[in-house]
């Protein structure tokens, strides 16, 4: 079984709040901000490696981000992948989900053999949720997303669990397609010193567009059609008035205003 | 069902419904979008996908569009992300609407996603707020980075514009009267064009969407600190008639179930008044309170973020301030 993982790197949400606005250009100031794999990802990926141990087979990571991000990703390989293929190049600059996915498409179908498809089910910083369907849809295969559990069947057909509001539901489903996982699926292992001494022996792929053919259209800002009119930082516009007192006057003075304003 | 008529609406409203329920955020929507279409002179259509469906035809016309658009075909009995897509693009490649909104949910943000990639038009997904700008050009508020950042998002060239809705960003419509009109959409569909199969559904009891319609919520998060004392968020909800919420860590913990988490990937309410109770103030759950009338807050630490984000804030112990805050409330009520 040959199981692709998509790993995308994002700002370590640790460093947050040390987001800014650029208020001239509109872009996210994130300078200094440390790089980790989406963390659904890494759950996406445990989910890969547990299959491999039931099933044999291999595990490569795909990733697309700037050769910077190269260091983050070895993570990947740490935890177990066999090998990982970073997609980097200028036109792929400016990409938004769906120009992301024709991509991600364009290199799965050079892998070309392929039974399981794995993602997180949102990343920390778009968290558009679109990229798993829509490589489904590019390559013309199934998928299920917010997926819970997965089970092989002798028959080689997969018995996955896909949540729904207030339920899930539990779907026959035949390979290749496409998962992604929500949170409940496991927790990633650990990685150790052994582990990442493994992986610096690990095949390690560049691809750049002269390794794929796509229709250049498609990709990077052109072939993006949302655009970001604008980018704001939320502002309370509360009123912000702290109580005084202990906490019985502070319940009485919140009792009186909810009173007087028709809440109780 | 009048045969081979012309759909006229150019904005589609996908009426999401499972096991015999019309899912609220399609009503949601369709109220919103009667609202911002029809200064634009555009007709609003709701989409209907699924089998044996015409009651809901029916219902969904009550709500006041101008057609509802039915796909029905034994093949869309039960969701199916491929197939789904399939009859809903050639749909709208027949038609050409300019703007095609779905709701937020497990299904429809899949379906959109899918449905996005086979038109190559670009979806905002997951937007707490939808406006219409001069040009007729769609434009949604959506949140980032755990909700500490919001962009305006728009996909001004290509078309169909697409949209997912957050379930509960806006009040269900009032019904009114009946004139719009039932048009059927082609289906071809072949049975390998269903590639999943759908063995079990488990769903809890349905419950009204307490959350989005309430008008008073009460959440707790980390601070509560334990099951037994997560009763007094329950409490001071009950003696206020609300319903409680939770931000993550409550819902890891168990003190709170997973559909009652709030925030930028659990609900969004817009109660008149919503009272936090040892919540620290993090983005991703205040995104989901924005539309709240009134902001009060409870927490030990002067320090936590919240304070500057309410209207009221209360310093202190919770455990000290909500016994007799209930029984002020109480005192007013009896």
């Amino acid at each position: 079984m040959r199981i692709i993982v998509c790993l995308k790197p994002v700002p370590d949400p640790r460093h947050w709040s040390r987001l800014g606005l650029d208020p001239k250009t509109k872009t996210l100031i994130r300078q200094g901000i440390p790089n980790v794999i989406n963390p659904l990802d890494k759950k996406a990926l445990e989910a890969a490696l547990q299959l491999r141990e039931g099933e044999g087979g291999e595990v490569l990571t795909l990733s697309m981000a700037p050769t910077s991000a190269l260091p983050v990703l070895r993570e990947g390989l740490a935890m177990g992948a066999d090998r990982s293929i970073l997609l980097s190049d200028a036109a792929f600059a400016g990409s938004d989900a769906l120009a992301t996915s024709y991509i991600l498409a364009t290199a799965i179908k050079k892998i070309a053999h392929y039974d399981v498809i794995l993602c997180g089910d949102q990343t920390l910083d778009g968290s558009t949720s679109l990229v798993s369907a829509q490589i489904a849809e590019f390559l013309d295969i199934p998928n299920l997303m917010h997926v819970s559990a997965i089970e092989v069947q002798k028959d080689g057909r997969f018995h996955v669990r896909s949540q729904i509001e207030r339920g899930e539901r539990v779907v026959g489903i035949k390979p290749p397609m496409v998962l992604s996982v929500a949170k409940e699926i496991n927790e990633p292992r650990y990685i150790t010193l052994m582990n990442i001494l493994e992986a610096e022996k690990k095949e390690r792929q560049i691809w750049t567009s002269a390794d794929l053919s796509f229709n250049e259209r498609w990709v990077g800002l052109k072939g993006s059609p949302s655009q970001m009119a604008d980018l704001l930082i939320p502002e309370g516009k509360r009123k912000m008035e702290i109580l005084e007192g202990d906490p019985s006057e502070m319940a009485e003075t919140l009792a009186d205003r909810l009173h007087r304003m028709g809440y109780c | 069902m009048a045969e081979n008529e012309i759909v006229q609406s150019k904005v589609w409203v996908y009426a999401e419904q499972r096991q015999g329920r019309l899912a609220d955020v399609g009503l949601e929507l369709l109220g919103k979008t009667l609202e911002l279409a029809r200064p634009a002179g555009w007709k609003v259509a709701s989409v209907l996908v699924g089998h044996s469906s015409v009651e809901f035809s029916e219902r969904l016309l009550s709500f006041g569009p101008d057609e509802v658009l039915v796909a029905d075909h034994p093949l869309l009995g039960s969701y199916c992300s491929q197939s789904y897509a399939r009859v809903l693009e050639s749909s709208v490649r027949k038609y050409e609407p300019e703007v095609f909104l779905l709701g937020a949910t497990a299904m429809g943000s899949d379906l959109a996603a899918r449905l996005a990639a086979r038109l190559r038009t670009g979806l905002s997904a997951h937007c707490i707020g939808l406006e219409l700008s001069s040009e007729k050009k769609l434009v949604a508020l959506v949140p980032g980075w755990g909700g500490n950042v919001l962009a305006r998002v728009t996909s001004p060239y290509t078309q169909p514009q697409m949209v997912t809705v957050m379930p509960g960003v806006f009040d269900l419509p009032k019904e009114r009267k009946v004139f719009g009109r039932v048009i059927p959409l082609e289906v071809a569909l072949k049975p390998e064009d269903v590639t999943y199969r759908v063995l079990e559904i488990k769903e809890e009891a349905i419950q009204e969407d307490a959350l989005e319609r309430a008008e008073v919520v009460t959440a707790g998060g980390w601070g509560v600190g334990s099951k037994a004392d997560w009763q007094w968020v329950e409490d001071l909800a009950s003696a206020l008639k609300g319903a409680v919420g939770a931000t993550r860590p409550p819902v890891d913990e168990r003190w709170a179930r997973d559909d009652q988490m709030i925030g930028q990937s659990g609900r969004t309410v817009h109660p008149r008044l919503y009272i936090g109770v040892g919540i620290s103030g993090q983005m991703h759950h205040m995104v989901g309170i924005k539309g709240a009338e009134l902001i009060v807050a409870i927490n030990q630490d002067p320090q936590a973020p919240i304070f500057e984000q309410c209207d009221i804030g209360l310093v202190g112990d919770f455990r000290e301030i909500i016994p007799h805050l209930i029984k002020v409330i109480q005192s007013y009520s009896g």
